[in-house]
C-alpha cells in the first residue's frame, strides 16, 4: 500500500473520519464494558450521564477540565513549534509548589495583587523548568521528549521531598500535605454559590490569549514556521533557537498555571495527588484538538467528561474505572490515523 | 515507430499510463528496448521520464499498460522482480546507506535475509572483478558517507552489475558529474553494450544523446512525441521534438562591470562531513554582473551559499560587503545588507510547504513594517504583497491563501523570485535556480536574473549545469573541493578547460594536498 | 569508606546485574525498533503489558517459560499495532508512541482489575530461581555477580551476542541497518522497507515486553502497579548513550544498573541517613539526562530514524 495526497477533500471525508474514529472508540469501550459484565449499549449513556446528566457532574467536569485546558494548550503551544514538551506534569507541579510557598502566608497581601503575583511567579517556575530541556536541545541537540519525561520523575520526588520537609504542614498528621493557603490567596468562585473558581475564566482567557498569539503576532507566525520546517526557518531569518527559548517559556508557564488553579481554586493546599497525570492528559487533550488553542477548550471538556463520566459509570455498571483512560488511548490512536486518512488516501498496488 | 527485431527484443513498454491527481504523467507510453543498444530517454524537467522509469522499476504501479522483460511480464510495483528479471536502475538521487560499506551496499538484498553471515570474501572478489571489467575505480571496503559523487554514482553502477542485470537505466546520470567523468561514464556504457547489456539513458542534454545513444525516445508533457535512429537527428531537430518549438538561447548583451559589491577575501569555512568548506576563497562580486560558480556538486557550493547567504560565518579570512566588513553575520544581516537569496532546494528551505502563498511571500520579511509592527503581524499588507508578487511574476495558482504544497516547482520558484527580487536586492544569490524547472519556468528565471544583471545587481549564480553557467556568466569561477579557480571572463575557456579545473586540476597548492 | 565496602562486595555486583537485566531486554528491544527507524515509545506501556502479563500466564497455571513467551507475544501485539500506525501509515512516532504507553498501561490496569477484582495485595507466583553455573560461580565477586543469576538474565547477556550478530554479520541485519540509515536504498534493492520496519518494531516490542516480565518473573514475584516506574523512558535514553550499538548499551545499562544498587546501599548508611530518601531515587533519573547530554556530541544517530518512508513518493 502506499499514501497519495488528496487534493481536495470531501466534506464527508473531513469529517466523516474523525466521527469514525470517535463512533470506534466508544465501540471498543462498550466491548470491554461488556467483558467486564455491564451492558454494552449503556455504557455511554452512563458516560454521558454521569459527565453532564446534573448540575452536580457537568460542574464536577468543568472543574476538571480546567486544568487540562492549560495543559492542553501548553502542549499545544509547544508542539506547534514541533517542541516536544512532555513535562507538563512536572511543571505543573511546580507552579502549585510556587502557590503553596507564596500563598500560605509569605506574602501578606491583598487579594487584588497578591493572585496575579503568584500567577506570574507561578508561569515563571515553569517556564525555567521546561527552560532546561529547551537549552538542552538547542545546546546540545538532546532529545526533548526524554529529558522531559525524565524531569516528570525527577520534579515528583523534588516535590515529595518538599512535602515531607520544608512545605510540611506543621498541623498535619503524618500525611505528606502543604498547609492550607490564606484567604487571600484563594481564587475566588465564579458565580455565588457555584462549586467553580475563577481558575476556568484564567483558563478560557489563557485559550483566546494564545489564539491570538498565533494568528496575530510575530511570534505566533515564528513559531508555526519552526513548527512546520526548522530549515527553511532558519534560512529565511527567523531566529530558530530564539523562538523555541520563547516558545518555552510559554509553554512551561501555562502549565505552571493548571498547578495554580489547582492549588489555589480547587483544592487549597498541595498534595502528591493533586494531579492525576493532567500533563499527560493535555497531550491527548492538544491532539484531540488539532494544537489549535479554541479547540482545546472543547476537547478539554470531551476528556473532562469521559474521565468524570467513566467515574459514575465504573461506580453504576462495575467496570473498572480505567475504561476512562482506555478510550483516551483509543480516540487519540484513531483521531491521529482518521486526520492523516483526510488528507491522505491509502492506494493498493 | 520503428521495429525492433522481435527476437531482440528485451524490454517491451506497452501503453504505460500514469496519472497524479490530474496530471497525466505518463500517456500510454509505448516503445520496445533491443539487446546492445543505448536508447537516450529525452525530455525537459517534467516530460515524465523519471515516473516511466519508476514504473519499468516497480517504485510506481502504473494505472493502464504493462512491462514486458525478456517476454515476460512483470507484476506492477515489486522492485524486486524488475531486479529478478535483470533491470538495473541507478536513481537520480543515490539510493545509498551512508553508514554502512561500498560492499555492504551492494550487498544488500541480494542474499536470503534468513541467514548466518554472508560471503564477503567471495563478494569482494565478485566487485573487484567488476571494478576491472567495467572501468568503475571505487573501493569496496570504503565506508560510502566518504565517497564523492561520481564514486558513489559508480556504487550505483556496480549494484546493478553485481546482480547480473541485463538492461540498465540511468536516469540523468550525468548531472553530477564532469566532463571528463561524463567520458569515464559513456566508457563504462560502451562496455556494458560490449558484454550484451542494454541501456535507457534519461537525459536532457542534447550533446550527451547524439554522443552515447543509438535511438532516441523523446517524451513531451507525458507523450511520446518521437521515436527515431539518433543518427537521422541533428541536435537542432532534437531540441525542437524536446520542446516544441526551438528555444533560443538567452540573448546575453554585454555589460559594464559595476562597484564590488561583496568580496571573499581569504576565506576559510569548516568542512561538514563529507561537505568540503570553502578553503582560502578569493571572489569579488561586481554590480551589473553574473559570476557564474561552476563545478560538480558537494565541491563547496553549500559552503559557499551558506556563507553568502548569511547561514555561516567565516572560520578565517574576510567577507567584505560594499560598507565594510559586518560584524555579525545571519541570514538578517545578509537581507539587510541588500543579498537576496534563492536557495538550492525550494521545497526544504526556500518554502514552509504547508504555509500558504501569503505566508510563504512575507518569510524573510515579516519583522519589519509594513508587514508587521512592535510584534503584530498585518496580514492585510501581507496578502496585497503576494498579491503583487503573484501577478508580476505570473505565479499560477488558486490564490493567495493555497497552500505552497500544491504549487508546481516553476510556480513556486516564481514565488521565491518575486519575494526576492521585490526588494531590488543588490545581489542575488541564486543557487541551482532552474534545477528541476520545465523549459518556460527555466527561461523566465534565466530572463528575470539577466533583468536583475542589467538594474546593475551582482548575481552569483551557482549550477551543475556548464551549459547554463556558460551561456549566462559574464564571469566564471570554477570550484573543486572547496576551492576557487580565478575569475575567468566569457568565453576564456572551453568547455574542456573548465571540466580540467572541475576535475581539481590548476588550483594554486595542488600539490600538497588540501 | 563505606561505599568502598559496598563496591567490594558480591552482593552489590550481584544486585547490578539483577536490575540491569530488564533493562538490557528493553534496551535492546528500543535499539532493534530505532536501527531499522522507528522510534519507539511505547516502550513504558509494553513493559507493563510484558510485566502482568508474563506473571498472569503463570499465575493462572503455566510453566514460566510460557509466561515469557506470551510476554513476548502479548509485547509483539502491541509493536504490530505502533508498526503498523507509524510504517505503512507514517504517523507521528512521538504520538503514537505515547499513545501506545497510555493504551497498554490502562488496559493492563482494567485487565487486572477484571481478573482480580476483590484483592487487596496482588498473588505472588513462583518466580525464577538463581541458578549457580558449577565451576564459573566460584570465581571471587564475578562469579555470584555474573553465574549465579537466574536464567532470565542470562538470556539477556545472551540477547546481546545474538542481536551483534545479527545486526553486523547477516543480510537481515544489514537490511535492517539500511532501513534506518535511508530506506531508498532498501526498497531500491529489492526488499520492503515496511516489511524490515514492522519485522523490528514487533520483535523489539517483543524484547520491551519481557524486560517488563523480567520484573514480575525474576526480580520480584508479583504484579504491582507503577512497577516499571520510568525504566522505558530510561531505556530510550541508554540506547542514545550507547550510541545505538548492543554492546555499549550492556555497558550503559550495567553502569547504570550499578549505580542505582549503590544508592540503595549508600542509603542505609549513615552518609545516608542524613539525606532525604527522595534524593537518591532521583539520582537515575538525573544520571540518565547527564548521559544524555555528555553523549549527544558523539552519537551516531541512524539517519531515517523517526522519518516515514512513504514509497513511491514525489
Amino acid at each position: 500500500m502506499r499514501l497519495e495526497p488528496v487534493a481536495n477533500p470531501t466534506l464527508l471525508r473531513t469529517v466523516g473520519l474523525p466521527a469514525l474514529a470517535l463512533f470506534g472508540t466508544v465501540v471498543a469501550a462498550s466491548l470491554l464494558a461488556m467483558i467486564a459484565g455491564a451492558q454494552p449499549f449503556s455504557v455511554l449513556g452512563l458516560i454521558v450521564k454521569g459527565a453532564f446528566g446534573s448540575k452536580f457532574a457537568a460542574l464536577e467536569t468543568l472543574n476538571r477540565a480546567t486544568p487540562l485546558i492549560f495543559t492542553g494548550l501548553a502542549v499545544a503551544v509547544a508542539f506547534r513549534a514541533q517542541l516536544w514538551n512532555i513535562g507538563a506534569e512536572a511543571q505543573l507541579y511546580v507552579g502549585a509548589v510556587v502557590t503553596v510557598v507564596l500563598g500560605t502566608g509569605a506574602l501578606a497581601w491583598p487579594a487584588f495583587a497578591l493572585l496575579p503575583t503568584i500567577a506570574v511567579a507561578a508561569m515563571l517556575a515553569g517556564a525555567v523548568v521546561l527552560l532546561v530541556p529547551t537549552f538542552l536541545k538547542t545546546r546540545f541537540g538532546v532529545d526533548e521528549v526524554v529529558t522531559t519525561l525524565l524531569l516528570n520523575f525527577v520534579v515528583l520526588l523534588w516535590v515529595s521531598m518538599l512535602l515531607e520537609g520544608a512545605l510540611k504542614d506543621p498541623m498535619g498528621l503524618g500525611w505528606p500535605k502543604s498547609a492550607r493557603l490564606i484567604a487571600e490567596a484563594r481564587l475566588p468562585r465564579m458565580v455565588e454559590g457555584l462549586r467553580l473558581h475563577w481558575g476556568l475564566g484564567l483558563a478560557l482567557i489563557s485559550a483566546l490569549v494564545v489564539w491570538v498569539i498565533q494568528r496575530r503576532t510575530t511570534l505566533g507566525y515564528e513559531m508555526r514556521a519552526v513548527g512546520l520546517n526548522k530549515e527553511a526557518a532558519r534560512f529565511a531569518g527567523i531566529p530558530v533557537n530564539t523562538v523555541l527559548i520563547k516558545t518555552a517559556l510559554l509553554s512551561g508557564g501555562l502549565a505552571a498555571l493548571a498547578g495554580f488553579s489547582e492549588v489555589a481554586g480547587l483544592k487549597g493546599s498541595l498534595t502528591l495527588d493533586i494531579s492525576p497525570g493532567f500533563g499527560y492528559t493535555g497531550i491527548i487533550v492538544a491532539m484531540l484538538a488539532l494544537l489549535n488553542p479554541l479547540g482545546v477548550v472543547v476537547a478539554a471538556l470531551f476528556v473532562a467528561g469521559i474521565f468524570v463520566g467513566a467515574d459514575s459509570m465504573s461506580r453504576a455498571a462495575g467496570v473498572p474505572t480505567y475504561l476512562a483512560d482506555i478510550m483516551l488511548a483509543l480516540a487519540l490512536l484513531m483521531m491521529v490515523l482518521a486526520i492523516m486518512l483526510t488528507k491522505f488516501r491509502v492506494r493498493r498496488d | 515507430m520503428t521495429k525492433t527485431d522481435e527476437a531482440q527484443v528485451v524490454l517491451r513498454l506497452s501503453s504505460i499510463t500514469k496519472r497524479f491527481g490530474k496530471l497525466t504523467a505518463n500517456d500510454a507510453i509505448s516503445f520496445d528496448l533491443a539487446k546492445g543498444e543505448v536508447i537516450a530517454l529525452l525530455g525537459e524537467n517534467g516530460a515524465g521520464k523519471t515516473t516511466l522509469m519508476n514504473i519499468l522499476f516497480g517504485h510506481y504501479t502504473a494505472d493502464e499498460g504493462e512491462v514486458e522483460v525478456f517476454g515476460q511480464r512483470l507484476p506492477p510495483s515489486q522492485p524486486k522482480a524488475a531486479l529478478q528479471a535483470g533491470v538495473g536502475m541507478v536513481h537520480q538521487h543515490f539510493t545509498l546507506a551512508d553508514n554502512m560499506t561500498v560492499l555492504e551496499n551492494i550487498v544488500l538484498g541480494t542474499e536470503p535475509l534468513w541467514r548466518m553471515g554472508f560471503g564477503r570474501s567471495a563478494a569482494r572478489r565478485r566487485i573487484l572483478a567488476l571494478v576491472e571489467d567495467y572501468g568503475l575505480r571505487v573501493d569496496p571496503d570504503a565506508t560510502v558517507g566518504s565517497l564523492t559523487v561520481g564514486e558513489r554514482q559508480r556504487v550505483e553502477i556496480l549494484k546493478a552489475l553485481y546482480r547480473d542485470a541485463r538492461i540498465l537505466i540511468l536516469d540523468e546520470p550525468t548531472a553530477v558529474l564532469t566532463p571528463q567523468e561524463t567520458e569515464d561514464l559513456f566508457a563504462t556504457m560502451r562496455k556494458a553494450v560490449a558484454h550484451g547489456l542494454s541501456v535507457i539513458f534519461i537525459s536532457h542534454k542534447l550533446h550527451e544523446v547524439t554522443a552515447i545513444s543509438s535511438r532516441v525516445v523523446v517524451l513531451r508533457h507525458g507523450k511520446l512525441v518521437a521515436e527515431a535512429r539518433t543518427a537521422d537527428l541533428d541536435r537542432h531537430q532534437l531540441a525542437q521534438m524536446m520542446v516544441g518549438a526551438e528555444v533560443p538561447p538567452p540573448a546575453v548583451r554585454e555589460a559594464a562591470p559595476g562597484e564590488v559589491l561583496v568580496a571573499l577575501e581569504g576565506v576559510s569555512t569548516p568542512d561538514r562531513g563529507a561537505a568540503p568548506g570553502l578553503k582560502s576563497a578569493n571572489m569579488a562580486l561586481r554590480g551589473g554582473q553574473i559570476i557564474g560558480m561552476a563545478g560538480v556538486s558537494g565541491n563547496g557550493q553549500a559552503a559557499l551559499a551558506d556563507l553568502i547567504g548569511g547561514l555561516i560565518a567565516p572560520a578565517s579570512g574576510r567577507l567584505r560587503l560594499k560598507d565594510g566588513v559586518p560584524s555579525d553575520w545571519s541570514p538578517r544581516a545578509a537581507l539587510a545588507a541588500g543579498i537576496a537569496r534563492i536557495p538550492e532546494d525550494r521545497h526544504k528551505t526556500g518554502t514552509i510547504a504547508d504555509f500558504d502563498l501569503t505566508e510563504n511571500a512575507v518569510l524573510e520579511l515579516y519583522a519589519k513594517p509594513p508587514f508587521s509592527r512592535r510584534g503584530w503581524m498585518d496580514w492585510g499588507a501581507a496578502r496585497d504583497f503576494t498579491q503583487k508578487v503573484i501577478e508580476r511574476y505570473d505565479v499560477r495558482c488558486p490564490g493567495a491563501e493555497t497552500r505552497i504544497r500544491l504549487l508546481s516547482g516553476g510556480n513556486m520558484q516564481k514565488l521565491i523570485l518575486g519575494r526576492v527580487l521585490e526588494t531590488a536586492p543588490d545581489v542575488v544569490l541564486a543557487n541551482q535556480p532552474v534545477r528541476g524547472l520545465d523549459i518556460g519556468a527555466l527561461t523566465y528565471v534565466h530572463e528575470q536574473l539577466l533583468a536583475a544583471r542589467d538594474r546593475g545587481a551582482a548575481v552569483l549564480l551557482i549550477s551543475e549545469d556548464l551549459d547554463e553557467i556558460t551561456a549566462l556568466s559574464d564571469v566564471i569561477h570554477v570550484i573543486s573541493e572547496g576551492r576557487l579557480s580565478p575569475a575567468f571572463g566569457r568565453g576564456e575557456l572551453t568547455t574542456a578547460e573548465l571540466g580540467v579545473w572541475m576535475a581539481g586540476h590548476g588550483f594554486e597548492g595542488e600539490t600538497h594536498a588540501a | 569508606m563505606e561505599i568502598i565496602d559496598i563496591l567490594i562486595s558480591a552482593s552489590f555486583w550481584t544486585a547490578a546485574i539483577r536490575i540491569a537485566s530488564p533493562l538490557i531486554f528493553a534496551a535492546l528491544g528500543e535499539l532493534v525498533c530505532e536501527r531499522a527507524g522507528v522510534l519507539n515509545l511505547g516502550i513504558e506501556g509494553i513493559m507493563v503489558v510484558g510485566a502482568f502479563a508474563g506473571w498472569m500466564a503463570v499465575y493462572l497455571g503455566g510453566g514460566l517459560w510460557l509466561g515469557v513467551a506470551v510476554a513476548m507475544a502479548s509485547g509483539m501485539l502491541f509493536g504490530l499495532l505502533h508498526g503498523t500506525l507509524t510504517v505503512p501509515f507514517g504517523l507521528s512516532q512521538h504520538v503514537v508512541g505515547l499513545g501506545i504507553t497510555l493504551l497498554a498501561t490502562s488496559l493492563t490496569y482494567y485487565c487486572y482489575r477484571l481478573a482480580l477484582p476483590e484483592v487487596t495485595s496482588p498473588p505472588k507466583i513462583e518466580a525464577f530461581q538463581p541458578f549457580e553455573i558449577p565451576l564459573l560461580s566460584d570465581i571471587p565477586l564475578v562469579g555470584p555477580a555474573l553465574f549465579s543469576q537466574t536464567p532470565l538474565t542470562y538470556l539477556a547477556f545472551v540477547l546481546v551476542i545474538v542481536v551483534t550478530v545479527v545486526l553486523y554479520r547477516t543480510p537481515l541485519g544489514l537490511a535492517l541497518r539500511a532501513a534506518g540509515e535511508n530506506p531508498a536504498a532498501v526498497e531500491a534493492q529489492g526488499l520492503s522497507v515496511t516489511a524490515i520496519r514492522m519485522g523490528a518494531v514487533m520483535v523489539g516490542s517483543g524484547l520491551m515486553a519481557v524486560g517488563g516480565a523480567f520484573l514480575t518473573m525474576s526480580a520480584f514475584n508479583s504484579f504491582f502497579f507503577e512497577m516499571v516506574n520510568g525504566r522505558g523512558w530510561i531505556c530510550i535514553a541508554l540506547v542514545v548513550f550507547g550510541s545505538w550499538r548492543p554492546g555499549k548499551t550492556l555497558l550503559g545499562a550495567v553502569l547504570f544498573a550499578a549505580f542505582d544498587a549503590l544508592q540503595i546501599r549508600v542509603q542505609q548508611t549513615s552518609l545516608g541517613a542524613d539525606i532525604p530518601y527522595q534524593i537518591f531515587l532521583m539520582a537515575p533519573y538525573i544520571l540518565s539526562i547527564l548521559a544524555l547530554v555528555i553523549m549527544s556530541r558523539r552519537a551516531q544517530v541512524p539517519a531515517a530514524l523517526m522519518v516515514p518512508f512513504n514509497k513511491g513518493e514525489r
